[in-house]
């Protein structure tokens, strides 16, 4: 079991790089969606014993994850038609770099806290961190307003994935607000980015400067 | 009792949804704020119905601000109904009573009365849990009206809003499950996140995840609260929105993030990690302060100048309640004082921006020749809210700063004074040419009807007068109110 932990974690591990490395936007919406579905088989391995309600729950989180998420920020790319990210703020082979070094940061915050005994794998915990950190770094360091959304969509999986390698059973109300909240925010800045593409007929929110200090 | 205090609004915003006249829904909208006002009082006059259990409860701290939240609400309704009335006015004026601009209403309307449903449970919510999906739903309802008049600055304000803040929720979220893992790494027996449970078996946190979890929910609910540095999008958001929102946002909003995070230093108390917390609270006041002082001086546009404010006075609120005990107090006294006074200033702002169309101070000279009502709320809301007496402000200022001199903690000391009398002259200054001298407008703006009159000067007009009537004399109530608010806001 144990091993293949691991095995997830690592796979996560890639799929922040790829989301690093990459300029075009549908691989990296793509990306996001694997994500959500190795976020999904995480839970089958840590918790041997699931019940069928919490299984069911899991399944729709899943489902909303993988591909009603990634569908709507497909939708709204299409609309703006935003392929790939040209001129990000900090390059991509420069993003690599800072994603090795966000890797370690999560490795060597791990290491520091005493874990519950729950925990079957303390590389998850690392790869939560990593995978939090990479998503607050494609937010700062992306410029279009679509690829800030799935910056934000990155770190809410990696919340999510601290949360399921911790425990299922307990909070389940914070778990429905994880819902409520990604399916939510997506839907309002869905919205959003809709209006500033036809206000303004880009979607590069360092454009949106009228209002800068 | 708390149920119906949630629904009221609740409902009302999905009807006001469906309703299409206008006239009606603006009765619902100042009806709902009224009904929600009258639930508020009878909670206050019969504490029987204050029993704390489960997930929601209403204890004196949730009583304190609720009380808030609802008076400033129905100060804000009448003069939003003002607005609309003129808005629809000035529509059919052009011309033209189109159906979109009437559909603006109608989601401005019920996204109000949802902002008020979920800010009523950030209140009353025992869960922590709870507590931080209503945060995350104060800023879902409230982000379509900082974007109600839908142009490229509100909008642009909308997005920072909405990204900044969910970032911040985002973080108070891996907050909580820090939180939950810390109730199970000693003992491996896990505690709801109740607050009741988590203070009875505060013995038993890790300290570790703890503080770690209380940073993370400080960060993220400060960020909701506009604590620097985190408050970028706050002089935006406020500035943008349409001014009843910015009241309510301001004065309301800010103060409920501010409980969610007293929640946690609450839990940390318990936990005997009171000290750390407070060490945290008062390093993001102090910054806070200073970073609004300095941007304070340099402001152009009113509106914006009132937010950097609100960032001030949030600093104020952190470091009161980081210095505890008669600085807990303090806190609270001056959460109430700056809630009446700043959401005056934001509809009196409303007023004086429609006479003048500007928000830029520059162009805005004489006003009390031009708009004489407007020109002394705006003098007196002012001299309010730097902290003059004979205002309320003063006195929960002094409060906090003889709980930082009590605490032989001059340098703080020396920190608070420094930076308010920064903004006190900034704010002065900036606001005496507005007032007096030659008058830069044509005077002869058409005076509005007297219903419009009313709508427009009375919200405001009693906040202030509240906010006058807490300097001179506090009612032996809503002391003790205050005192066991603060008590449950970590001041022992």
């Amino acid at each position: 079991m144990a091993n293949m932990t691991d095995t997830l974690a690592i796979l996560l591990i890639l799929t922040n790089f790829r989301l690093l490395g990459s300029s075009r936007l549908w691989s990296c919406i793509q990306t996001v969606a694997i994500q959500a579905v190795l976020l999904g088989l995480l839970p089958l391995l840590t918790n041997p014993e699931l019940t069928l309600r919490v299984g069911m729950i899991l399944a729709g989180m899943t489902f909303i994850k993988a591909v009603v998420l990634p569908w709507l920020v497909r939708r709204s790319a299409r609309e703006v038609q935003v392929k790939r990210e040209i001129e990000p703020m900090v390059g991509f082979t420069v993003s690599l770099l800072v994603g090795v070094g966000l890797l370690a940061v999560g490795v060597a915050a791990s290491r520091r806290m005493a874990l519950p005994s729950q925990l079957s794998s303390p590389l998850l915990v690392a790869v939560a961190v990593f995978t939090i950190l990479t998503g607050l770094f494609l937010i700062v360091a992306r410029k279009k307003a679509i690829t800030q959304v799935l910056g934000y969509l990155v770190m809410e999986n990696g919340i999510y994935s601290f949360g399921m390698a911790y425990a299922v059973q307990e909070p389940f109300l914070v778990e429905m607000g994880i819902l409520l909240d990604v399916w939510a925010a997506v839907f309002v800045m869905g919205i959003a980015i809709h209006h500033i593409h036809s206000a303004y007929d880009h979607i590069d929110t360092d454009r949106l400067s009228a209002l800068k200090e | 009792m708390i149920w119906l205090l949630l629904t009221v609004p609740f409902i009302a915003g999905l009807a006001a949804l469906a309703l299409e006249n206008n006239r009606v829904r603006r009765g619902l909208l100042l009806s709902a704020a009224a009904v929600h006002g009258g639930l508020v009082i009878e909670a206050w006059r019969h504490p029987i119905s204050l029993q704390v259990s489960g997930w929601l409860g209403l204890d004196e701290a949730s009583l304190l601000f609720l009380g808030i939240t609802s008076a400033l609400f129905l100060a804000a309704a009448v003069s939003a109904t003002g607005t609309l009335r003129m808005e629809e006015a000035s529509r059919q004026a052009q011309g033209h009573v189109s159906a979109p601009s009437n559909a603006h209403e109608r989601i401005f309307t019920a996204c109000l009365l949802l902002f008020l449903a979920s800010m009523t449970l950030v209140v009353v919510s025992r869960h922590l849990g709870l507590l931080w999906v209503a945060v995350e739903a104060t800023t879902l309802a409230s982000a379509p009206l900082i974007y109600h008049h839908r142009h490229k600055r509100s909008l642009e304000a909308a997005w920072k809003y909405l990204l900044i803040c969910s970032v911040g929720i985002a973080l108070a979220l891996l907050g909580n499950f820090f939180l939950a893992v810390s109730t199970s790494v000693g003992t491996g027996q896990q505690i709801p996140l109740n607050l009741d449970d988590l203070m009875a078996g505060a013995a038993g946190l890790d300290p570790a995840w703890l503080k770690a979890a209380f940073l993370l929910l400080l960060i993220g609910y400060g960020t909701k609260m506009g604590l620097a540095p985190m408050h970028t999008w706050l002089p935006d958001a406020h500035s943008e929105a349409p001014p009843v929102v910015s009241a309510l946002l301001s004065g309301a909003l800010l103060n409920c993030a501010f409980l969610g995070i007293m929640r946690v230093q609450s839990v940390l108390t318990a936990a005997g990690l009171g000290e750390f917390g407070r060490q945290q609270l008062v390093l993001f006041g102090l910054l806070s302060m200073a970073i609004a002082a300095v941007f304070l001086l340099t402001q152009t546009d009113y509106k914006r100048m009132l937010a950097y404010s609100s960032v001030e006075h949030m600093g104020v609120l952190a470091l009161g309640a980081g210095l505890g005990g008669v600085g807990s107090l303090g806190a609270a006294l001056h959460a109430l004082n700056h809630s009446m006074a700043k959401a005056a200033l934001f509809l009196t702002a409303g007023n004086i921006l429609t006479v003048a169309r500007t928000k830029e101070m520059g162009s805005v000279r004489g006003l009390l020749s031009t708009a004489p009502v407007a020109a002394s709320m705006w003098f007196a809301g002012i001299l309010a809210v730097v902290g003059s007496p004979p205002f309320g402000l003063f006195t929960s200022e002094l409060i906090i700063l003889k709980a930082a001199v009590d605490g032989g903690r001059w340098w703080v000391a020396a920190g608070y004074l420094t930076a308010l009398s920064v903004a006190f002259v900034a704010m002065i200054w900036a606001v005496v040419k507005m007032v007096f001298g030659e008058p830069s407008l044509p005077a002869a703006v058409t005076p509005p009807d007297r219903w419009q009159a009313i709508l427009m000067y009375l919200g405001p007009a009693v906040l202030l007068s509240g906010v006058l009537l807490t300097g001179l004399y506090l009612p032996g109530p809503l002391y003790s109110l205050l005192q066991s608010a603060a008590g449950l806001l970590g001041g022992r």
